[in-house]
């Protein structure tokens, strides 16, 4: 834990009074924490708690039935998922949701969709302007690329990667956008010791060199603990806790919720 | 090892980028290029003009036209022959009301109102995919060919139904003799799939594919749905309506609405299926199989002394088709295309398979 200091800054985004169901299911009970500018936060709790619906809101994938999210001053009940995305917002999915039929390449250029902005008839020539985007969105993901060591799968169907690769992919993906905000949801399931410390320095990297502000849905305590700010803790829909990683891990409603079984 | 691509290292990205990155490639192409520009105007007959070559690129456009909505868009359409209909009845009606206006502009205006009839049978795509949208497809096939067919206006008043197109005729020449139609044909395929060709390695394809693989992965990384996949039935449109355009002026002379029915849209999308989803190769692959296949029968037919009936050939090209079909849905779903780049990840490696 030898990080340098980063200038962790105001509310980036909050969450007030969240709620959502499912017909009868309460996915969400009245949620409300803050994401603060460059930070690292961990969402964790059991299965079932609710934390990819939290995100899945956050995104405006789903919308909850009530409350409010405030990004960047604004406030909002809902918004459409690709609205998120223009302000700023980039995520993966705890079930890989990349595109199985394009190589890793188009895979990550398809990050940098919004901002290409020569129109269709340009395109359609692949000339001039057209052409000239196409490049210069071509080198920067090259070095996204090159920064997730992924050189040697650039032309591979990602459909025939490994879990782990994939993952990477995804990330890739989200980067490319050059997201302000980057939900992660998962990032480190099923990986191995050694996947798992890659993608750990990846996500410290991303934090510490972009300052992009990091959400991030993980199970393992060791992982959490080492890499975030601040944790939420969720459990059947509730907040139960919410402060520094050392604060969380003292908390009495988290050791009997969460840590206690069997994690 | 002819082929590869190993020590051919690019060294900057427009050069990876270019339509076709490998020279054995280019090559290949051009080769074709010439042979189908210089060379088989020369030495081709009339027959192989008008009943193969014509009907080829015609199929090919059309083929290519479903493939970008189906293959790469990931929208199923029973539509195709309806979208043809609709260029080939706009041509000539714009052939015989404003006669002043030039044939190519005719067929790209006739593109156009398909492109706009395709926006408007692609709007349930929002909310429906799968099979529910190919029976939506399928609705405006039999629309539009019950419209055709029960619309006098369409047909120019034309007591048999049958539209008759015009003699061909540009910048004041002649231009109705086969080699004249066959080029015409060629230089509008070629330029159309060079535009296909760049669209899909662009953003447009690019976002056509990412709803194809996972709708709702590319809503989140902020493309919208609607739009590309309105966009992909005005492109696809577009396309076959400019293949029903070319059907009736170089290929037939004289159609009636039932040229496009839903046999039409069948054909197209088996060749689709049978060249390969996803590939502006496929779809040529395709379509000069189905175009091939009767001639290489009957011939081979011809060859064992005329012993099978003509009834007897046209049920083996049927069951020759089931099968094929079958085979590729089931084994290949990316089709000859994906045969032949196989083939050439093999001929890479060639002599040593490992
Ligand atoms: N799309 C959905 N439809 C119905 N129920 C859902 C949906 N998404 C989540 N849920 C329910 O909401 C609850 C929280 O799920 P989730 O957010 O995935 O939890 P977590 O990510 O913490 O494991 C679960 O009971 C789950 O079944
Ligand atoms: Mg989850």
């Amino acid at each position: 834990m030898t990080q340098p200091p980063r200038k962790i800054g105001g509310t980036l985004l909050k969450v007030d009074g969240i709620s959502l169901a499912f017909g009868g299911v309460k996915a969400l009970s009245d949620i409300s924490f803050e994401i603060r500018e460059h930070e690292i936060l961990a969402i964790i709790g059991p299965n079932g708690a609710g934390k990819s619906s939290m995100l899945n809101v956050i995104n405006g994938f789903y919308h909850p039935q009530q409350g409010a999210i405030t990004y960047k001053g604004a406030t909002r009940s809902q918004m459409r998922p690709h609205e998120a995305a223009a302000q700023g917002i980039a995520r993966t999915f705890q079930n890989i949701a990349l595109f199985r039929g394009m190589s890793t390449l188009d895979n990550i250029m398809t990050g940098r969709l919004l901002k290409m902005k020569t129109n269709f008839f340009m395109q359609a020539l692949y000339w001039g302007p057209a052409l000239k985007e196409e490049i210069a969105h071509r080198e920067v993901v090259e070095r996204i690329i090159d920064f997730l060591e992924i050189q040697s799968i650039r032309k591979t169907p990602v459909g025939r990667l490994p879990y782990g690769l994939q993952k990477r992919v995804e990330l890739g993906r989200a980067l490319a956008a050059e997201p302000e905000l980057l939900l992660l949801d998962e990032p480190m399931a099923g990986m191995n010791v050694e996947e798992k410390e890659d993608m750990c320095r990846f996500i410290l990297d991303v934090n510490d060199e972009f300052g992009t502000t990091i959400a991030l849905i993980e199970h393992d305590m060791g992982v959490v603990m080492d890499i975030s700010d601040r944790v939420v803790v969720l459990d059947y829909g509730r907040k139960i806790a919410d402060g520094r990683p050392d604060q969380v891990r003292a908390n009495q409603d988290v050791i009997d919720a969460y840590l206690g079984v069997g994690h | 090892m002819l082929y590869r691509e190993a020590g051919q290292f690019k060294t900057s990205y427009p050069a990876d980028q270019a339509i076709f990155p490998i020279p054995q490639d280019r090559w290949s192409l051009a080769i074709v290029l010439v042979a189908a520009f210089a060379v088989v105007p020369m030495v081709a007959n009339n027959y192989w003009l008008v009943s193969i070559l014509i009907p080829f690129l015609v199929f090919s456009l059309a083929a290519l036209g479903l493939n970008i909505l189906t293959g790469y868009a990931g929208q199923v359409s029973l539509g195709t022959g309806g979208f043809m209909a609709v260029g080939a009845f706009a041509a000539y009606n714009l052939a015989v009301r404003l006669p002043q206006l030039n044939y190519i502009v005719d067929f790209a205006l006739a593109g156009l109102i398909a492109a706009a009839v395709g926006v408007l049978f692609g709007l349930p795509s929002l909310r429906i995919k799968g099979f529910y949208l190919a029976v939506a497809t399928l609705a405006a096939q039999f629309f539009i060919e019950w419209l055709f067919t029960r619309v006098p206006w369409f047909t120019n008043y034309s007591s048999s139904g049958v539209i008759t197109a015009p003699k061909m005729q540009m910048f004041g020449f002649d231009l109705s003799d086969p080699v004249s139609r066959y080029l015409i044909t060629l230089c509008i395929v070629t330029v159309l799939t060079l535009a296909a060709k760049n669209m899909v390695r662009s953003a447009v394809g690019r976002s056509w594919m990412a709803i194809r693989d996972m709708d709702i992965a590319a809503e989140i990384i902020g493309i919208r749905p609607l739009h590309t996949k309105l966009l992909a039935f005005a492109v696809s449109s577009f396309y076959c309506g400019v293949a029903g355009a070319l059907w009736v002026f170089f290929y037939i002379g004289a159609v009636e609405p039932q040229a496009f029915d839903i046999n039409r849209s069948f054909q197209v999308l088996f060749m689709v299926i049978i060249g390969g989803l996803g590939s502006v190769l496929g779809s040529f692959l395709g379509a000069g199989f189905i175009v091939f296949l009767p001639i290489a029968l009957n011939n081979a037919a011809a060859l064992f002394g005329g012993a099978l009936q003509a009834d007897t050939l046209s049920h083996l090209e049927l069951i020759i088709f089931g099968g094929l079909i079958i085979f590729f849905l089931i084994v290949e779903p990316l089709g000859l295309a994906r045969l032949w780049q196989i083939g050439k990840e093999k001929l890479r490696l060639w002599p040593f398979p490992h």
